[in-house]
């Protein structure tokens, strides 16, 4: 190791990596910083063509990164699909053992469903919940450790708007938090930054369900003191919000360490097709 | 017939970095793994970015580095043009520790890297949350960095063997 010293020398340095362009470099390193500073500073345009580029922009290069990610994909796939067919034989086993009922629940469900959508007119309350939806294709997740998010091919185009509540089957997954033209992203319940109002049943308790990060499971915050929410209470959105429709099962309570964590329905790691409500 | 494969296998070993990093910020790709239920993950772009400008800058041009930090941008969801400063500055630091080397070893050079990306991540902290209010855990942010820091040594020695094999074929040719 030897670095050479002087005042005189750190300054050539400097300047020469700043300034300096390589054999085969267009611009210097100072010229792109001023580029991507100013890059940085139309993020302030939130309408109006700015803002028109950049949709345009970002349908562009999500396009691009799924046609990229296809093989990956299909190699995760094969994956799941592996370990489903190990695991087939377990599963018929656990399903032949429960005893279903599955026609006497749908029939009861079909009239609570009705029956609540009579109390709600009677109550003049503003139905959230709708039986329309757009069924979307992911085209990419990204699950880093900041950011649980999707991207669908269903953009602003299609009547996709900010804030819709996402789901799988009829579980809840997360909500549209970037509308682009063709695609949107969806934040996932599990995302650092997610939080959803939602209701703890029975004993109808209000809480925020807020993402850790976790693939599996989100925190229970805002709690009243004296609650008796228990392991294996099922929780669902409340739609207090006023964005997201009310009633969309989330996931089961479970407690740890005194806190509370719900478990997902949903496994995020394996999502393919979401319905956007409208 | 012979010849053009061997052109086209020599061009794809010297555009290994450039097919590398864009590959990271198309897919998203991150390499994590888990330890005692908690997930921990380093950040590859850093490591390739670093190396390579450090090594052999003419593999990696300034401006395909700045697309890079736009598309990862896109992809992660952050304000674009803010990978874009990251990465640039990353640069001026290999570059400028590049001028300043006599005898390069990689102990220096490890050493140097984990206080380029401390600044780098300083930067990254700093834009997002002064700026643009991200919400970022700090925690997460300073284990990814010491766990980058902790395989570089192993990367580099990866990234040695493929450039010196980028070499021979240089001298092939």
């Amino acid at each position: 190791m030897a670095v050479e010293t002087g005042r005189d020398d750190f300054i050539i340095a400097i300047r020469s990596a700043f300034l300096k362009k390589g054999t085969r470099q267009k611009f210097s390193l100072f010229t792109l910083l001023i580029i991507s500073i100013l890059v940085l500073s139309l993020e302030y345009f939130k309408t109006g063509p700015v803002d028109k580029f950049r949709s345009f922009t970002k349908d562009f290069i999500y396009k691009g990164s799924f046609f990229i990610s296809v093989p990956f994909v299909f190699i995760k796939d094969q994956y799941y699909s592996f370990q489903d067919h190990m695991s087939m034989y377990e599963k018929y086993n656990e399903l032949k053992d429960k005893d279903l009922k599955l026609k006497s629940l749908e029939n009861e469900n079909n009239f609570y469903k009705s029956e609540n959508q009579r109390l709600k007119k009677l109550l003049d309350e503003k139905m959230l919940s709708s039986e329309d939806y757009l069924l979307s294709k992911v085209l990419l997740d990204n699950k880093g450790p900041y950011l649980k998010s999707v991207i669908v091919n269903k953009g602003f185009n299609h009547g996709v708007r900010l804030g819709l509540a996402v789901k799988v089957e009829s579980y809840f997954v997360g909500k549209i938090v970037g509308v682009n033209l063709l695609t949107s992203r969806i934040l996932l319940a599990s995302d650092l930054n997610s939080k959803i109002p939602v209701i703890v049943e029975p004993g109808s308790v209000n809480a925020i369900l807020t993402g850790n990060g976790n693939n599996e499971f989100a925190e229970l915050e805002y709690l009243p003191k004296n609650n008796n929410v228990n392991d294996g209470d099922i929780v669902y959105t409340s739609g207090v919000d006023g964005i997201i429709a009310s009633a969309i099962p989330v996931g089961k309570v479970f407690i740890k360490e005194d806190k509370k964590f719900v478990k997902f329905f949903v496994d995020f790691s394996q999502l393919k097709y979401v319905k956007i409500n409208n | 017939m012979e010849g053009t494969s061997n052109k086209l296998f020599r061009n794809i070993v010297h555009s290994f970095p450039l097919i590398l990093l864009f590959f990271l910020v198309f897919t998203g790709f991150d390499l994590s793994f888990f330890l005692y239920e908690a997930n921990y993950f380093f950040n590859f772009i850093y490591l390739v970015i670093f190396y390579w400008v450090l090594k052999k800058p003419d593999t990696l041009g300034y401006g395909l580095i700045f697309f890079a930090g736009i598309i990862n941008d896109v992809v992660q969801n952050f304000p674009i043009g803010i990978s874009s400063i990251n990465y640039l500055f990353l640069c001026a630091i290999a570059a400028f520790i590049r001028t300043r080397t006599l005898l390069p070893s990689l102990l220096y050079d490890w050493i140097l890297f984990f206080i380029a990306i401390l600044i780098v991540s300083s930067i990254n902290f700093s834009i997002s949350t002064m700026i643009f209010d991200i919400p970022i855990s700090y925690g997460t942010l300073m284990s990814s960095s010491i766990i980058t820091f902790l395989v570089y040594p192993i990367f580099a020695k990866i990234f040695s063997v493929i450039y010196l094999f980028s070499l021979e074929q240089g001298n092939v040719e």
